[in-house]
């Protein structure tokens, strides 16, 4: 399969503080890959730094996506591409509906005018896979959402804006078993529909069940400290972190 | 990504047009008996209207400068001029108001509106009234429309103007006040008799077009117990170097069980001083909801005030100010509890940018009598980059201990992760700050007239574009 994403030797930090060091990593069309790892070992940083976020700044290394050079592009330009991140807590933003905002995101990334027609009815189809009242769509973006409502508004705007490539950020954590089935629902059906590609960053292997992990990364302290297939969650999740840690400290 | 939000100037070419001015008939600027009395002269103002003039002009030039709130330095009362009077007089046709003035009200989209969705229309353009229409069912339901001058004059009419001129906002209120008292010309004059509801709304324009001018309209409107009326108003001025200076006055008196909701979108050029003062005195069971919206001038000081004056009185206050470069908007609003039983409720939201400066007063005094009163403030400040000011001033005089009385501040500014999270979906910087702007200011669009709220929306659009540097 070809390179979508390629991540070069990438370091990173904010505030003077390298929080990646030289990470590589690539993935291709339509894969899924898994990254895990301790919390601070630089997981949520890797997504943020994909996805463009300003509080970071790359100091070495490069990101390719589709053949494109992205390190210095900013998120909204790199969303147009068609990378997606699921954020680990979603942003309330209070006055604009979720439909509204839904539908202003669609056009930019698609530089497509939709019809409200049109779109209420692909927002609703999504809303229903989602196990989610229709009535959110008019209330305003992720205000009073509860843990649970906000990550499946994340799932229902990745259902929405189908990228090529989505990076879920801990989407899992927090949910109970059945909201956490339902965002499964939601992850699978993005991946049957578009054939996109996957980055999950997680703890626990709930959220893997329905999908085929095509290779796994542990992060330890801002370094890849290991890497395999989909056994290697199984192992993680069974003895730990630990032995990567030492590798990583080498 | 490093990016400071900052804006140079903005496009208000919409309002920036201007006519010439010969058509005009200017009397000499600054103020001295003789120039007041030649307003008197001018407009055939009856006795006591002539002592009243001159009687504010007396108190303004005893009472001080005020010397609190935004600096008005810049502001030299002596050279604006108070009285232009176009040479056309009034007209119900819009077809005989003269050609540029038209010109000039159909860009700002009236009489369109006129046609579309309101009771009747008045255009103020400088100093007077240039334009003036009431609907026919309107009229023959009692309701009156119309400048103060012909109110003024009309038999029918002008013992009622005599007692509830300036009765609410006297001359001695503050210097401004008097000045208005001593040089206002043209506003509104409405009535609307005991029970009759209008369901449309009713709609007045002022326009300053002339440089270094000042417009001192008065506003007038007595509802009878248990009418109804929507009334809007609309400002704005093109640019002019030189100051040009807004003191108008408007004075509503809400009956019985009277409801009046009194709108306003102010967008005056960037060089008008706009000391506006608003006033309203609402009785037993009436309602009074005020909605504004201050976009313009270069400074202002406006705090409309709400008296409750009987049982079960209620106000409502609902308002936005946007300052940007070089704009101090001192803005506001009083509540005086002075019935039992008695309710208000505000809720204002004040965004400030590229070195803007917007305060927030409010006022709510509970008098001993007002017991089971409630009240609740509410005002959020957004501050758009790191160069401009937000202040809240709260202050509240409780005089019995049987009242509910809230206050809530917030004041904020926009989050780099907020503008990164709807970037990661697409929208560029600039939209994404509008988008959080547009969403601030939602609950107070929400309460405009619709074509006020999109002219608001795009009053935003416009403030917000390069806003990115």
């Amino acid at each position: 399969m070809s390179q979508l994403l390629k991540i070069e030797n990438l370091s990173a930090g904010a505030e003077e503080t390298e929080l990646l060091h030289g990470v590589s990593l690539a993935v291709g069309e339509g894969e899924t890959h898994v990254v895990m790892g301790h919390n601070g070992a630089g997981k949520s940083t890797l997504g943020s730094v994909i996805m463009g976020s300003p509080e970071y700044t790359v100091t070495g290394g490069k990101i390719v996506f589709n053949g494109e050079d992205i390190t210095e592009l900013s998120a909204d330009k790199r969303a147009r591409l068609g990378l997606f991140l699921s954020f680990q807590n979603p942003i309330e933003i209070p006055g604009i509906t979720l439909a509204e905002f839904l539908r202003n995101a669609l056009e930019q990334v698609t530089g497509k005018r939709i019809k409200l027609w049109d779109f209420k009815k692909k927002l609703y189809a999504a809303m229903e896979l989602l196990e989610m009242d229709k009535s959110y769509a008019d209330r305003d973006l992720n205000v009073g959402f509860s843990g649970g409502e906000k990550k499946k508004a994340e799932i229902l705007q990745l259902l929405i804006l189908e990228p090529k490539l989505a990076i879920l950020d801990e989407t899992d954590s927090g949910l109970d078993v059945d909201a956490v089935k339902t965002v499964s629902k939601g992850i699978e059906e993005y991946k049957k529909r578009t054939g996109g590609a996957l980055i999950v960053i997680t703890h626990n292997t709930k959220i893997l069940e329905a999908l085929t992990v095509d290779k796994t990364h542990i992060l330890s302290a801002g370094r890849i400290a290991a890497e395999g297939g989909a056994e290697l969650v199984d192992d993680v999740i069974e003895n730990g972190f630990e032995r990567f840690s030492q590798q990583g400290a080498k | 990504m490093e990016k400071k939000t900052q804006v140079i100037d903005i496009d208000r070419s919409r309002y920036d047009f201007r006519y010439a001015e010969d058509e005009s008939e200017y009397l000499e600027s600054g103020i001295a008996p003789d120039i007041i009395a030649a307003i008197s002269e001018e407009k055939n103002d009856p006795d006591w209207m002539r002592e009243f003039r001159l009687r504010s002009l007396e108190i303004y030039n005893r009472t001080p400068m005020v010397n609190w709130g935004p600096d008005i330095a810049g502001l030299d009362v002596d050279k604006i001029v108070t009285y232009i009077r176009q040479k056309s007089r009034m007209n119900s046709d819009w077809n005989d108001v003269p050609e540029d003035i038209k010109e000039t009200f159909e860009k700002l989209g009236i009489p369109q509106a006129e046609r579309e969705s309101l009771a009747g229309v008045g255009a103020q353009y400088d100093s007077e009234l240039v334009y003036h229409n009431v609907r026919e069912e309107v009229a023959q339901s009692g309701v009156v429309y119309t400048d103060l001058e012909s109110a003024m004059h009309d038999p029918k009419y002008a013992d009622m103007i005599k007692s509830h001129f300036m009765k609410l906002v006297p001359p001695t209120d503050h210097k401004f006040a008097a000045l208005h008292g001593a040089v206002w010309s043209g506003g509104s004059f409405v009535y609307v008799p005991k029970n009759v509801h209008l369901d449309i709304p009713l709609q007045s324009y002022f326009r300053l077009n002339a440089k270094g001018a000042g417009q001192f309209e008065h506003t007038l409107i007595i509802l009878e117990e248990g009418a109804y009326l929507h009334f809007i108003e609309g400002c704005s001025a093109p640019k002019y170097y030189e100051a040009a200076l807004h003191a108008g006055c408007v004075e509503l008196y809400v009956g019985k069980g009277a409801k009046l909701r009194y709108s306003t979108i102010e967008n005056w050029s960037k060089n008008m001083y706009n000391l506006n003062t608003k006033r309203a005195l609402v009785e037993e069971g009436g309602t009074i909801e005020w909605v504004s919206g201050s976009f313009g001038s270069h400074v202002s000081y406006l705090y409309p005030m709400s008296i409750l004056n009987g049982r079960n009185a209620r106000a409502e206050f609902t308002g936005i100010t946007f300052a940007g470069e070089g704009q101090n908007l001192d803005t506001g609003a009083k509540i005086v509890h002075n019935a039992p039983d008695t309710s208000s409720y505000m809720n204002t939201k004040s965004i400030s940018k590229s070195g803007g400066v917007s305060t927030f007063r409010s006022a709510v005094v509970v008098k001993e009598n007002a017991h089971g009163s409630k009240s609740s403030v509410n005002c959020e400040s957004l501050m758009l980059d790191r160069i401009s000011r937000s202040d809240t001033v709260p202050v509240m005089d409780i005089r019995t201990k049987h009242c509910d009385v809230g206050h809530e501040a917030k004041i904020g500014r926009i989050s780099d992760e907020t503008v990164f999270y709807l970037m990661s979906r697409g929208l560029s910087e600039e939209q994404a700050r509008a988008m959080i702007v547009r969403g601030f200011a939602d609950n107070v669009s929400k309460e405009l007239p619709l074509e006020y709220a999109v002219e608001m929306n795009n009053l935003i659009g416009l403030e917000m574009k390069g806003s990115v540097g």
